[in-house]
């Protein structure tokens, strides 16, 4: 029906057929994108299971968690975890789910996958550093898992790495001696991995579009992943360096983040000068647009998969195309709004309080542009559309509070509480990962040629929803009332009546966590039992879906997709008696 | 040659337009001049550069910080073999661009073109060894890497700054091979890429040096 308009062809791309080369070190995107997806599978297993144990800790501090002492016979004696080890869970959980899920998954993953396909190519622009790239991710990940097992565990310091916490080595704590070297140098290894990733990502966008594919023709998604690539360019390339310069004052005697005069266990640390400020505004200028990078992605791909189930194209498709643009370039103004209690000149929190205000404008365009296109629109209630619904709840939900987080008075009182846990994991962690739900479950059937189970798909929804809002939305209370984030345990006379509150969180974190199994189970039973899935079971327009599920090799199968629409010919007259038409779908006249 | 005619195809695909015959992968494209034809890797480096100036970028910034942020800074004379070091750089551009035009005017020429690629690839190490000297003249001196923030900066920015360096001569390494086999500049792809690197790198040790200069 909706066929690819092609040209002849003289020979096709020939697929590898050994093991290694097909599935292990392959140049085929597809399967890179599928490696990258399984690695954040992996680690969002894991940073899950870390914050049940940190909430079971937090709920029932003298619970004994059977095994954890295997784990670290120091860092839990008998499996109750020492305050410190539980600073080193809180690390890995961080660290894993910022870098390894939250920009692998929504970003490298569906990416890789996607953005060729999309834009009518056979592959990345240089294949080669893809695979590079995501063996280079994974290597980060061997590195970063190591610190589990070295002497004194992970490091303390956060996923944040403050200094000189994180620059001055084993006096200063547990962690900080090996697991903090691992820390800082798997997280330089994943700078380059993502420098790789990102350079191939913009060059594919700008030289590899199919004829017709025009700029504005691309998806949102295509368009997100390139806002993303940009970002994630010139972010990566300062927390490089700033990771050397870490390495360097741990293992070379540097002074960059090592104040004077530092007293450590005793002992004066031969250290002269230097700035631990200077290390936050390094970080922060990249972790403040790592944010983005973390929720751009998914907010294209929401704004992809929520039309073809309204049946009926987005309101302003420049004007979100613009927000996106907009945040990417805002995104590197206001990374000070993290560090307004730093000890930062306060007249600085005042100037960064003003572009963070500023970068809502976007945010909140998008916001509108997702909700009004809801407006009178016939929807579809499939999974993915319940999980773009999800989203924009959860979206508004952890943005309005970023309101009042973006002014220094406010923030000052909220900063070290858990009102901002709560917001950033509203609005980061589970607005984005709605969004790779969205895309699982959208683009399952041409990944793998499979429908997965809507059933468990709708548990699944339901379940996460609500959990997630049982989980976060106490916190904004807690921090309300001054509850102090980073700590193990709340003994202190003010904080005693909140333990059934926490309590109250970790049992819903867990059944949260555990509603994830059903998603895990339907991505396996899928994979293997799941009905056979069209070429475009949902009836959308974008070029993924005018190839095969799931595509062969060279994505198009030797032919050359030609676009003549942009992708939101939606609720339009189409072929056979139709709604939409694909952006292949050669005009009447022709 | 497969990525000739890919390169083609993608050529033809960017004009566009409905007025133009299909365009496969049997149609044998017109050569196009070599200052015009677009390639792919030259993308990457454009890219490539951008990233590499946000680093440089930011640990400009982190050094001006650091600098002003204590009392401890000292200032050192800068090794004498710096300026002979920017001198060859400069000069290796300027082979550089003579190898390319050599290059460029065909067959005859080839081989004056290969010997100016093969005198650029040699001042690159010549410049890396330069930068060797000079670390070694300063350690005469005892200063090391964390003596003091200014030999901190100075070593971090004088290696990153050759570790890139390297990235070049290795690509024009590579590139020499390329046209070794194919015996044609107009058959070889990446020679606009590795020379775009290449001058940037020399504008960047340019930077670097003035800003070395008036900091140290």
């Amino acid at each position: 029906m909706h066929e690819v308009s092609t040209h002849p062809v003289a020979h096709q791309h020939t697929a590898p057929t050994g093991f290694i080369r097909k599935y292990v070190f392959s140049l085929d995107h597809k399967v890179i994108g599928k490696q990258y997806y399984g690695l954040a599978l992996v680690s969002v297993f894991i940073g899950m299971v870390l914050s049940w144990l940190l909430r079971i800790h937090l709920a029932y501090p003298d619970y004994h968690i059977p095994f954890l002492s295997k784990l670290s016979a120091v860092g839990a004696p008998g499996g109750v975890m020492t305050p410190e080890y539980y600073l080193s869970l809180l690390t890995m959980h961080g660290t894993l789910m910022v870098f390894f899920v939250l920009t692998n998954a929504p970003f490298a993953a569906f990416g890789n996958y996607f953005l060729p396909i999309q834009i009518g190519a056979e592959d990345m622009a240089f294949p080669r550093f893809n695979m590079m790239s995501f063996w280079t991710t994974f290597a980060a990940f061997v590195v970063m898992m190591a610190s589990f097992f070295v002497a004194d565990g992970p490091p303390i310091s956060g996923w944040t790495a403050y200094a000189p916490l994180s620059a001055v080595g084993r006096d200063a704590g547990p962690g900080l001696a090996l697991g903090q070297d691992l820390w800082a140098i798997s997280i330089a290894i994943f700078c380059i991995a993502s420098l790789l990733g990102a350079l191939n990502f913009i060059a594919t966008t700008l030289d590899l579009r199919a004829r017709g594919m025009s700029l504005l023709r691309m998806p949102y998604s295509t368009w997100a992943w390139f806002v993303t690539s940009v970002i994630a360019l010139l972010a990566f390339a300062v927390l490089l360096p700033a990771c050397v310069l870490l390495i360097l004052d741990r293992v070379a005697g540097t002074s960059f983040f090592i104040p004077a005069g530092l007293v450590l266990s005793d002992k004066l640390q031969p250290h002269s000068g230097g700035s631990p400020l200077l290390w936050q505004h390094l970080f922060w200028f990249f972790g403040h647009p790592e944010v983005y990078i973390a929720i751009l992605p998914s907010i294209g791909i929401i704004a992809t998969i929520l039309p073809v189930f309204t049946r009926r194209p987005l309101l302003g498709p420049k004007a979100l195309i613009g927000s996106m643009v907009a945040i990417g370039f805002l995104s590197y103004m206001v990374w000070g709004h993290h560090m307004f209690v730093s000890g930062m000149n306060p007249f600085s929190a005042n100037i960064f309080s003003v572009p963070t205000l500023i970068i809502t404008i976007p945010a909140t365009i998008m916001t509108l542009l997702l909700t009004a296109s809801l407006y009178g629109a016939k929807m579809r209630f499939d999974t993915p559309a319940l999980f773009c619904l999800g989203f924009i709840s959860v979206f508004i939900s952890g943005g309005i509070s970023g309101f009042y987080l973006a002014q220094p008075s406010l923030d000052t009182y909220l900063h070290a509480t858990y009102f901002v846990v709560a917001h950033f994991h509203f609005v980061m962690a589970v607005a984005s990962l709605f969004g790779v739900f969205a895309g699982t479950y959208f683009w399952f059937p041409k990944m793998f040629g499979r429908m997965m189970s809507e059933s468990l798909g709708k548990w699944h929804f339901w379940l996460t929803f609500l959990g997630v809002y049982c989980v976060f939305m106490p916190m904004h209370y807690l921090g309300l009332v001054g509850n102090v984030r980073r700590y193990s345990a709340f003994v202190d006379d003010y904080l005693a009546p909140l333990i059934p509150v926490h309590r109250f969180i970790t049992i819903a974190a867990l059944l949260t966590g555990a509603a994830q199994l059903i998603f895990l189970w339907n991505l396996i039973w899928s994979r293997f039992r799941g009905p056979v899935a069209s070429e475009n079971p949902w009836e959308a327009t974008s070029l993924e879906w005018a190839t095969t599920s799931p595509p062969p090799f060279d994505n198009f199968g030797g032919k050359h997709p030609v676009v003549y629409h942009g992708p939101n010919e939606l609720g339009v007259d189409g072929p056979d008696g139709t709604d939409f038409l694909m952006q292949t779908a050669a005009p009447k006249s022709s | 040659m497969g990525v000739d005619v890919q390169d083609a195809i993608h050529a033809g695909q960017k004009l566009g337009g409905s007025g133009l015959p299909p365009v496969t992968r049997n149609t044998r494209l017109p050569k196009v001049a070599l200052s015009e034809r677009p390639e792919r890797s030259e993308t990457g480096v454009w890219i490539g550069i951008f990233a590499i100036v946000m680093t440089f970028a930011a640990l400009t910034s982190a050094m001006i910080v650091r600098e002003g942020v204590a009392l401890d800074w000292q200032h050192f004379q800068l090794p004498k073999i710096l300026y002979l070091d920017t001198v060859i750089l400069f000069f290796s551009s300027w082979t550089l661009e003579t190898a390319l035009s050599k290059l460029k005017e065909g067959e005859n020429r080839f081989s004056a073109g290969m010997t100016w690629l093969a005198v650029t690839l040699a001042l690159g190490g010549m410049f890396v060894i330069g930068q060797v000297v000079a670390w070694r003249v300063l350690a005469g001196q005892g200063l090391f890497l964390a003596t003091n923030p200014s030999s901190s900066f100075f070593y971090v920015f004088t290696a990153a700054h050759a570790l890139h360096l390297v990235g070049g001569i290795l690509g024009l390494g590579y590139l020499i091979y390329k046209l070794n086999r194919t015996r044609s500049a107009a058959r070889t792809t990446g020679i606009r890429a590795t020379s775009l690197y290449w001058h940037f790198m020399d504008g960047l040790w340019v930077y670097l040096f003035v800003l070395l200069l008036a900091r140290m």
